[in-house]
């Protein structure tokens, strides 16, 4: 009779596990959520800026590790002169992640001085930062930094 | 959360003519993502700041289109060289058409 001994114990720990998957389950229905998938995201870099972008000039500035995933905070700065005749035009941020990808866009000019800006995204879960900055040449620059998020700011 | 919404400006003092100054904004806002549900498991509408437009003199110098995924009480922070004293104005537009305004002064020395 040992095995029913072991019986509720077992039980107990399946339905701890549900839980959880239900739990995952309830993040991952969320309206929209089918779509926040690294293939999302690149569709939607695709529809904000017509060129390619290469890798370089944009820095990201984030946590490695957000503990919240409500309020990350964010630095992106790109290298340039910010003259009159060599600016960044647009800085595009996306997560790949989120239940949408879509973050912010900004829009610059010579008047900045520096392009520079900060703000506090949410995260669901752990993914990918992904920006883009458009210069006044036409060309596209890109940085991606990855973080790790303790607690998801999904529906909260 | 609050419904009180309110702008908050901070310009540094003592510009002289040509720095690079940080202007930091902030507006209290719930930023309500669409996303998430009330106790009787419905959507809560999305509800967010989508826009926020800064214009010096009347002439725009920072311009934000804000997605969900923004946190509640977005602050955003960007740079303006200062080669004018002036007035910088501050507008943000939500998904219920609310618009919010805000001034400050910029003193160049």
């Amino acid at each position: 009779m040992t095995s029913s001994l072991h019986l509720p114990r077992r039980r107990r720990g399946l339905n701890r596990r549900q839980a959880l998957a239900a739990l995952g389950a309830a993040c991952a229905l969320a309206p929209g959520a089918a779509d926040a998938t690294p293939e999302a995201a690149r569709k939607l870099l695709g529809d904000l800026v017509k060129v390619a972008p290469k890798a370089g000039k944009v820095k990201i500035d984030v946590p490695e590790i957000a503990e919240n995933g409500n309020a990350v905070p964010v630095t992106v700065t790109v290298d340039s002169p910010m003259s009159p005749t060599d600016y960044v035009r647009a800085i595009h941020i996306i997560a790949d992640r989120n239940p949408q990808p879509g973050v912010a866009s900004f829009m610059l000019g010579p008047d900045n001085g520096k392009a520079e800006v900060q703000l506090r995204m949410r995260m669901a879960e752990s993914q990918n930062v992904i920006v883009v900055a458009e210069l006044s040449d036409g060309t596209a620059w890109t940085a991606t930094r990855e973080v790790k998020v303790t607690v998801g700011g999904c529906s909260t | 959360m609050s419904t009180d919404i309110k702008p908050r400006i901070r310009v540094p003092q003592g510009i002289k003519r040509g720095d690079v100054v940080e202007i930091k904004t902030l507006i209290t806002h719930p930023m309500e993502s669409g996303q998430r549900k009330d106790a009787d498991g419905k959507l809560i509408p999305r509800m967010i700041i989508n826009r926020m437009n800064v214009t010096l003199n009347g002439k725009p110098v920072f311009e934000a289109r804000l997605e969900p995924a923004m946190s509640a009480n977005p602050y955003l922070s960007f740079f303006l060289k200062c080669t004018q004293s002036g007035t910088l104005d501050f507008t943000w537009i939500d998904d219920n058409g609310g618009l919010y305004k805000a001034s400050h002064p910029l003193t160049v020395a």
